[in-house]
């Protein structure tokens, strides 16, 4: 069977890439402290040696429209292109091509179809920041195969907190039940609290640090049930108007399981958002 | 009232660079011919199936002629899809992260709940 080595969970903030590639003065005076922590989250990845790597995510309205909106979808393709227009011209990102593992993206659909969650899939996925953010820093080679699985924390109605948890476990006991020799990692990228398009956005720090705080606390310790009681699509309005994005997080907490404590936990506060880095091992470091 | 509309011109003029230009410089010229001719393209269709029955009504029409961000995000627009159009046609103008502050200051009296964003 597959092994899963790597659980990761990040934020996605479009910036790092522009800021970690400036110089002069255009390179903000937060890079050199943001670059490092980047680069040591990158070698918990580097050490677990993946085969391929499950990316979630959340398309923010790139190709996933309101006229025809999935919940959970799963790419399955040969390769995917990447980053879009509006990216390349607000971000500076770059058009990027990633190889696709087909063959797991297609166990993780009949398997997962089996399992309870009908999901939708896509045989021609562009993909967006929310996955190509964390190739950047996590693998900018972009060597490697990925199954792309997108959520919908974007356009509501929404799924329930909960059901993000079910599938990151369900997630999880499918990889382990694949039947191959690969490696795989799992990385999935979200947000702590943000507010974007609305009056709290771009203040000097997140718009709701308490909340980020007792976030990076429910995520680093793996308290899936005290998240779950005090988290819901209601209150997730409070911390800032983009803070669904936190489901995205709650999903690999399902993924890394219940009280598991995470291996590396990081962060750095910005100037609108707090960065959040998380990865753990399922299996002792020493035996990766 | 369409929000779903509102939401489908910020979409489609977004993701357009010559959209963009055109709804930047003349605004009202931009929203008549838009919803005249592409507010009922079903995507992906050919324009023989286009909806029949998508329109704007008079305050969205107002609120996206005028670029008036403010009156959108009251409307239950789609704030990430209003903030990402309006800093491609309006940042240029003004320093590092001066118009996405100033965007935020417009804003200062809205208070929590926010409008409702479901379509």
């Amino acid at each position: 069977m597959a092994e899963l080595v790597a659980v990761i969970a990040s934020t996605h903030h479009p910036f790092y890439y522009r800021a970690s590639t400036s110089v002069g003065e255009d390179r903000p005076p937060f890079a050199d402290e943001w670059v490092s922590k980047i680069e040591t989250f990158r070698e918990t990845l580097t050490r677990a040696r993946p085969d391929v790597l499950v990316m979630v995510g959340s398309d923010h309205f790139h190709q996933l429209w309101l006229d025809n909106m999935p919940q959970f979808l799963v790419g399955k393709a040969p390769v995917y292109d990447a980053n879009w227009y509006n990216e390349e011209r607000e971000f500076g990102l770059p058009k990027m091509r990633l190889a696709g593992q087909e063959d797991l993206s297609a166990y993780i659909l009949r398997e997962g179809l089996d399992a309870g969650f009908d999901l939708a899939f896509s045989n021609e996925l562009r993909i967006d920041h929310s996955i190509t953010c964390p190739i950047i820093t996590l693998r900018p080679e972009a060597d490697l195969p990925i199954v792309p699985i997108y959520t919908n924390i974007f356009a509501p109605p929404l799924p329930q907190p909960k059901r993000f948890v079910q599938l990151g476990r369900t997630v999880r006991d499918l990889i382990e039940s694949w039947p191959s020799d690969q490696r795989v990692a799992v990385i999935g990228t979200g947000h702590l609290s943000l507010e974007l398009g609305g009056p709290r956005q771009f203040g000097p720090h997140g718009p709701d640090p308490e909340f980020d705080r007792k976030a990076v606390e429910w995520i680093g310790s793996g308290d899936i049930e005290g998240c779950l009681a005090e988290v819901t699509l209601d209150s997730l309005h409070r911390p800032g108007n983009a803070t669904h994005g936190f489901m995205d997080f709650m999903l690999m907490m399902g993924v890394a399981g219940e009280g598991k404590k995470a291996d590396h936990v990081d962060s750095l506060d910005l100037f609108h958002t707090m960065e959040a880095y998380f990865t753990w091992y399922p299996k002792e470091v020493g035996s990766l | 009232m369409s929000k779903y509309l509102v939401n489908k011109f910020l979409y489609t003029v977004d993701r357009d660079p010559d959209l963009v230009e055109r709804y930047r410089e003349n605004p009202r010229e931009t929203v008549q011919w838009w919803e005249t001719h592409e507010a009922g393209r079903l995507l992906n269709c050919i324009d023989a199936e286009a909806t029949t029955w998508l329109a704007l009504d008079d305050a969205e029409r107002e609120a996206l002629a005028s670029h008036d961000h403010v009156t959108l995000f009251e409307m239950g627009a789609h704030p990430f899809l209003t903030l990402t159009l309006f800093i491609a046609m309006f940042e240029r103008d003004h320093g590092p992260m001066e118009y996405q502050t100033a965007y935020a200051r417009a804003m200062e009296h809205i208070t929590l709940p926010y409008p409702d964003i479901s379509t």
